[in-house]
């Protein structure tokens, strides 16, 4: 049992809780993943690492309400406790020195995004990071980023905040002023990370994305989680989940991502039918 | 010398036509009547060869004894003397090519029903032992610690081993629930999980240590266990990784592996569904790729799910499948279909990337291969298809390769497989011992059991000296 030391509602849907994990907490990188299980009878859901710390021992998560596990997750608090929480699984991101990183988070991947831009900062790289989100309401971590960031871009699709617009239209204006980037890593819904790399495709950058295919072990003991990159299986879990977004199959992943649209549903229904509401 | 009895006493089974509704066993276990009745053809022969055949050593002739007088507690002792997980091997064990096998009356076509009486024994202890079982009795601590990685049979063995000689010993697992395969991927109706946590129960009572939720090669390595207070190491992490056919269409939605389906059937209860939130799709047509005990287990998952039919599609023919002849008959019983000489050359999918169909090809056999068994050969121009909704890939597993690359100096061979010993599991890396299907690719229960059983007794050696 893992118990939740703090829990914080971040924005509307959004929360983060700090887990005592001192094994996992030790091990981190950034870019890997934890596979949680609320009890019995949940289900196993990757969930990224936000951070952690190795003396204090507690681990970071930054997680959305989507389906049944999520909200279920949603109503605990500082106190309550996890059955698993196993990690960290995957391979870190690459950090090196590059020159120039652009880091884009969508979405509440801006919790993802924070320790990477941290340690490409500390590994020498000028980080230039674009957030994005729907509105105003839904931003959060935007001094963190800032503070390991030598350039933040904010944007809101509505305009209630920073420019308006998609995290692809500051990104693309970037790279066409001729600011030489060497690399960049996108994260967020995979319909923005497969934007991102379209952008950046034309330009010949480099960008790694973070891929969130369904699991169940998170070990690569079954195949749930493969993605075609550059025409080749692969499996997110341990393979991954950092791909090259110029070479991933992005319909395959999307369609997978779907595979369980049903049973989620109904599911959810049930859950909500016996009196459960959104936090 | 008294006439002998041909007669083996038939094992009580569910109904096909109830069992396929329902997830309870399916065997349903002797009587102590029918136990005793069985026990007594056994002729006590002086070769006692059906010992010869057990990986791990039981001594049959003495427990089956002991049943006969009707002395089920020393039954019990002598069966737990050699095996800590005797209600698995009663269940699981592929008898009648082992011990079953090697017996006298063999020959005669009726050899003596060894499982059969090795669950019973595992069963009576279960269900009359448990409370007035005697205190277990405290080995001599010896002050060296061993890490057992993986808890499924090798580790398992391993680990009862090396307790009862006074070892102190932890075992690190990767999965949130001891056991292994005997959790995730030998379904409920073959092997009760209860069955299972009362053997790990066991295994544990012996003052084995237990971390679950523990990736050896993310959160701790192996060379980190040996630097931090471990003298030795043993590698029971088995065949994990799930071979696929790599052929067009093989990331279609409805698409499994057989670990896959079977992990969420049987280790997140998706059969549960929605009670437990695993989700698993079943679909109405339902073909299941390979021969063995894993297609037949999920091909009979897949029919108690609900589906309409379920195909078992091979590219030999019965008599090559390496699955338990009781377990082919078993599905037959049950209305599995098997589509013989058949072999996918690719999966069609619909707009939604939901697998439709199955093309496959005809297959003959030709010569035999390197496995002895005849090669298949494609039969050209003889494609055709087979609906489908839902296709499980039973086509093997492979030595997951987590621990081999993040460990300083391993040897590892074709397909992932860590080189050891194969008497004593010692790997080229010193201090760390290797058996299971990590070392043999996918095997069976009891062969990891009998690679745990002698790994042990090389750690033990080394570990004294």
């Amino acid at each position: 049992m893992y118990e939740i030391l703090l829990s914080q509602k971040l924005v509307p849907h959004v929360h983060m809780f700090k887990v005592a994990a001192p094994d996992v907490a030790k091990k981190a990188q950034p870019g890997q993943f934890v596979v949680i299980r609320i009890d019995e009878k949940g289900e196993r859901i990757p969930l990224t690492i936000a951070d952690w710390d190795r003396e204090k021992g507690n681990v970071t998560i930054v997680f959305m309400e989507v389906g049944t596990t999520t909200h279920r997750l949603a109503l605990l608090g500082a106190g309550d406790f996890i059955a698993n929480f196993i990690g960290p699984l995957g391979l870190p991101t690459h950090i090196e020195r590059f020159g120039t990183v652009v880091c884009v988070a969508g979405g509440f991947a801006i919790a993802t995004i924070v320790p990477i831009a941290r340690a490409m900062r500390r590994e020498g790289n000028k980080v230039i990071s674009i957030m994005g989100a729907r509105s105003k309401d839904l931003i959060f971590w935007e001094d963190e980023l800032h503070s390991v960031s030598d350039q933040l871009i904010v944007t809101t699709d509505d305009g209630s905040y920073g420019r308006k617009g998609l995290v692809t239209e500051p990104l693309k204006e970037l790279l066409e002023a001729g600011e030489k980037v060497d690399r960049v890593i996108a994260i967020g819904p995979s319909i923005m990370m497969k934007y991102c790399a379209k952008t950046t495709e034309p330009f010949g950058v480099k960008t790694i994305v973070s891929l969130n295919p369904i699991m169940v072990d998170g070990t690569g003991m079954c195949g749930c989680c493969r993605v075609s990159v550059g025409g080749v299986t692969k499996f997110a879990c341990v393979d991954g989940p950092d791909f090259d977004g110029h070479q991933v199959d992005w319909d395959l992943l999307f369609a997978r991502q779907r595979i369980y649209l049903n049973e989620e549903k109904s599911s959810f229904e049930i859950w909500q039918s016996q009196g459960h509401t959104h936090s | 010398m008294a006439k002998l009895d041909l007669n083996r006493v038939p094992m009580p089974r569910q109904d096909p036509k109830l069992r396929v509704k329902n997830f309870n066993e399916v065997a349903l276990g002797y009587s102590l009547e029918q136990a005793q009745k069985e026990a007594s053809r056994c002729i006590q022969c002086p070769k006692r060869s059906c010992i010869e055949g057990c990986p791990v050593e039981i001594d049959i002739p003495d427990f089956i004894k002991a049943i006969g007088e009707g002395n089920m507690p020393e039954a019990v002792r002598i069966l737990k003397d050699k095996n800590s997980l005797p209600g698995i091997c009663g269940r699981v064990c592929p008898q009648e090519t082992q011990c079953e096998v090697k017996c006298a009356l063999d020959k005669k076509g009726a050899p003596i029903a060894i499982g059969r009486l090795e669950r019973f024994v595992a069963d009576w202890e279960q269900a009359n032992m448990k409370s007035a079982s005697p205190p277990i009795i405290k080995p001599a601590p010896t002050g060296k610690r061993v890490a057992i990685i993986g808890s499924g049979p090798a580790g398992l063995t391993a680990a009862a081993d090396l307790a009862k000689l006074g070892h102190s010993v932890t075992i690190f697992e990767a999965l949130h629930v001891t056991g292994g395969v005997l959790m995730y991927g030998i379904p409920e109706f073959r092997l009760p999980k209860e069955i299972v946590q009362s053997e790990v129960d066991y295994v544990i009572s012996l003052g084995v240590k237990l971390e679950l939720d523990s990736v050896v090669g993310k959160v701790v390595t192996v060379d980190e266990l040996l630097n931090n207070g471990y003298q030795a190491v043993f590698l029971g992490t088995g065949a994990g990784l799930p071979m696929f056919l790599n052929i067009p269409g093989e990331n279609l939605n409805g698409i499994y592996s057989a670990n896959e389906f079977l992990t969420r059937v049987n280790l997140m209860k998706a059969y549960l569904f929605p009670e437990y939130d695993t989700p698993v799709k079943v679909g109405k047509r339902v073909a299941v790729i390979g021969g063995g005990n894993v297609a037949m287990d999920s091909a009979r998952c897949a029919l108690r799910l609900g589906a309409d039919v379920v195909t078992i599609v091979y590219r030999r023919s019965e008599a090559e499948m390496p699955a338990r002849r009781e377990e082919v008959e078993n599905a037959k019983e049950e209305g599995i279909k098997f589509k013989l000489l058949t072999n996918p050359k690719q999966f069609l999918g619909n707009e939604q990337n939901w697998v439709v169909g199955m093309e496959c090809f005809e297959m003959e056999l030709g010569e035999p291969d390197e496995s002895g068994r005849r090669r298949p050969i494609v039969k050209p121009g003889s494609e055709f298809i087979i609906d489908v909704d839902v296709v499980i890939v039973a086509l093997g597993t492979t030595p997951n390769p987590l621990i081999a690359t993040t460990t300083e100096g391993l040897e590892t061979a074709k397909r992932g497989i860590v080189v050891a010993d194969e008497v004593t599991g010692k790997t080229v890396k010193p201090r760390v011992w290797a058996g299971g299907d990590i070392v043999t690719g996918a095997a069976t229960v009891i062969s990891a059991m009998g690679a745990g059983r002698r790994a042990t007794a090389s750690i033990d050696e080394y570990l004294k000296g």
